[in-house]
């Protein structure tokens, strides 16, 4: 009955309407198209070149740099074999600067977002603030931070001053200088999702929870944290991804020994050693190891916002 | 429908509410000025007034969310002026709802018993669900709810606490007016059932009349009379409580003598008679009310001991009833309605005889402004 009523319906519907709705259907081609057209180009084309690229040989007696196209799946046993450690400790450092950044970030979004609703003018100031850094080089602010950490500076002094740090201890060339400049330079992509995702949120929702009998710190974390977490699942994602792949904070404020990160070997394999076989591999064994991580990630605790 | 659950356990009961000097200032704006007020236990109270009277203020007050400035509020004999909302035992149906968005409505109803610690809350929170018949949608999230349903379960989230204030911040304001009426019954009805004190503010008269046992009507941060619907309606004690709370006819007179109680009033030539015991003030310029279903209005002769004469300007039918508006020489404009019970009625132009009897009257101060409360929601 249902089934001849939808087609009766079908049958009357004229050929205008079918028509303009194919244009419509077209439409929406043309509009992503464009889109379509730069990732193919400047992603899905790369990719595959890298994938390629990361199965080429040398040739016996080859000279530096000329490879071959091949098949050798040998080429990631050996860069795993090597390079598993920095491969690691970038995991590592990122999921460190991660949590860091979201131990700072989320009070910086919470005050910026709740506590300063009513009084826009400084709202506005600290989300300039929160910003700003954006407008300058990024190599510089991070060079600035062996500044900050340096022997005679401020930091490493008090350190001294309390016996947390020892008399003939740096901070400038150590693991925490890296996971400093992390946290650092990745801190606004974790307040920024947090600050959009708390600022919508209802503040009577606070006032209902206080009503039922919950604390500040109950209500805390039984709505205001549950209901941001669409803004912090995002803010790790974006924090932890590039973190995981940079190199530039560790190769202005590591040191040779403990703190080398797997974009520093992927630099050096494919501009120093000319290794582009061996650089591609690493390349996407990183790339398909955040692809598995943020996976099992969005699985466990994805909302249905991002689904 | 109708909300009769079980009589199971109805151990818990409402405590007094004590407002003493409650004054509230938000910088140079003064919400509520030097309030006292006393709530006996189990009791529906209503605080009605215009938007902007003090209120939502005064309610917030009580409930934590706001400290007065001044003055302090106990319930059941306990000072709770310095205890933050989540200590004190009140709940609230906010006119928001505000309901969790991201829980269940089960585990919005019983998030407050979980805060309690109570070991049945689950248990409770489904019992209380069921008594405002949802518990067929305990597994929906608030959003799939219709705006009735989600009021529902805001009163249930309150309710199951069995706070010793209940406080509803207008929960029916977002309501149609079908729904309106049909909740006022079922909150009417669960009150009755649970035996707590309510609160309840809103700026609907009609709605605090038919639910309420007494009303406060609020103007300008203070309570301007309060008592049962019934006295306050019948005999208000000033202009703006004769106006806000249901219609008033008001006109301005001078007292010119007293006999067995009843005072005699010349208002621009007529003498209108006033019971001394229903007046605010028994002497000097005064102001003269009534309510307008009290008069009788007819073309052949006056039924009542007052007596105004004037012409129909104004004849509006709304079915059981038609409304007249009658201008009275020097005096004004007189409202009146009469049920249509068949007889003749009058038509615009007509000249026709207004009556009503003496102890209908009510006398207000001469100092009061006939418009006050005129208008106001």
């Amino acid at each position: 009955m249902t089934l001849m009523t939808r087609k009766g319906i079908a049958d009357l519907r004229s050929r205008e309407e079918i028509r303009a709705e194919r244009r419509k259907g077209r439409t929406g081609v043309y509009l992503i198209a464009p889109g379509m057209l730069v990732l193919a180009l400047f992603f899905a084309l790369p990719v595959l070149v890298l994938l390629a690229m990361s199965l080429y040989v040398k040739p016996e007696g080859a000279e530096i740099g000329e490879f071959v196209p091949g098949f050798e799946i040998g080429n990631y046993a050996t860069v795993l074999a090597a390079y598993w450690p920095e491969l690691l400790r970038s995991f590592g450092f990122a999921l460190i600067a991660t949590v860091l950044a979201l131990l700072i970030g989320f009070p910086m979004a919470y005050l910026v977002a709740v506590r300063l609703r009513e009084k826009s003018l400084l709202q506005g100031i600290l989300l300039v603030l929160l910003i700003a850094p954006f407008f300058s080089s990024f190599i510089l602010r991070t060079q600035a931070w062996k500044q900050i950490l340096a022997d005679e500076g401020f930091i490493a002094q008090t350190l001294k001053f309390l016996a947390i740090l020892p008399a003939d201890g740096h901070l400038t060339a150590t693991p925490i200088a890296v996971v400093a400049g992390l946290t650092y330079n990745f801190l606004p992509f974790m307040v920024l999702p947090i600050y959009a995702n708390l600022g919508r949120l209802d503040t009577r929702l606070l006032e209902a929870s206080g009503d039922l009998y919950a604390s500040p710190m109950t209500s805390f974390f039984k709505v205001t944290l549950p209901m941001s977490a669409p803004g912090v699942f995002a803010g790790t994602l974006l924090t932890f991804i590039p973190a995981a792949g940079d190199y530039v904070n560790a190769a202005l404020l590591g040191n040779n020994r403990n703190t080398t990160m797997i974009g520093q070997v992927i630099d050096s394999r494919f501009f120093k050693v000319i290794d582009y076989p061996g650089a591609s591999a690493l390349s996407f064994v990183l790339m398909v190891s955040i692809l598995i991580l943020v996976t099992i990630y969005i699985r466990r605790f994805g909302t249905e916002e991002l689904m | 429908m109708t909300i009769l659950a079980p009589r199971t356990e109805t151990t818990a009961t409402g405590a007094d509410l004590h407002l003493s000097g409650i004054t509230k200032r938000f910088s140079s704006f003064v919400a509520v000025k030097e309030l006292d007020l006393v709530v006996p236990s189990g009791t529906f109270f209503a605080l009605l007034g215009p938007s902007g009277c003090g209120k939502s203020t005064t309610l917030r007050m009580i409930a934590g969310l706001e400290a007065p400035s001044e003055g302090s509020i106990s319930i059941g004999g306990q000072d709770v002026t310095g205890l933050a909302s989540h200590q004190r035992p009140v709940n609230t149906v906010f006119q928001s709802y505000a309901l969790f968005p991201h829980m269940s409505v089960l585990e919005n109803v019983a998030f407050g018993l979980k805060r309690k610690k109570d070991k049945q809350a689950m248990d409770k929170a489904k019992a209380g669900l069921e008594l405002v018949e949802l518990g067929h949608l305990a597994n929906r999230k608030p959003i799939q709810l219709s705006g009735g349903q989600q009021q529902r379960v805001a009163l249930a989230r309150a309710l199951v606490n069995r706070p010793q204030v209940l406080l509803l911040d207008e929960p029916l304001g977002a309501l149609d007016m079908k729904l309106r009426r049909q909740m006022q019954l079922e909150l009417k009805n669960i009150q009755t059932e649970v035996g707590l004190t309510f609160i309840h503010v809103t700026h609907d008269q009609e709605e605090a009349m038919t639910m309420a046992d007494v009303v406060a009507v609020m103007n300008g941060g203070r309570i301007e009379q309060m008592g049962p619907p019934r006295e306050l309606y019948e005999l208000p004690k000033t202009a703006f409580v004769a106006n806000f709370l249901g219609k008033s006819n008001l006109m301005r007179g001078t007292v010119t003598g007293q006999e067995a109680g009843i005072l005699s009033v010349l208002v621009n030539g007529q003498r209108i008679l006033l019971p001394a015991d229903r007046a605010v003030q028994t002497s000097g310029e005064v102001v003269v009310g009534v309510r307008p279903e009290k008069i009788s209005i007819s073309r052949e002769g006056f039924a009542g001991e007052n007596r105004l004469t004037g012409t129909v300007i104004d004849v509006s039918f709304t079915g059981t009833t038609t409304e007249y508006l009658v201008e009275v020489d020097g005096i004004g404009t007189i409202g009146t309605f009469a049920q249509n019970r068949g007889q003749q009625q009058a038509a615009e132009g007509d000249t026709v005889h207004l009556s009503w009897e003496a102890q209908h009257s009510f006398g207000l101060a001469g100092a009061e402004h006939e418009d006050a409360g005129v208008d106001q929601t």
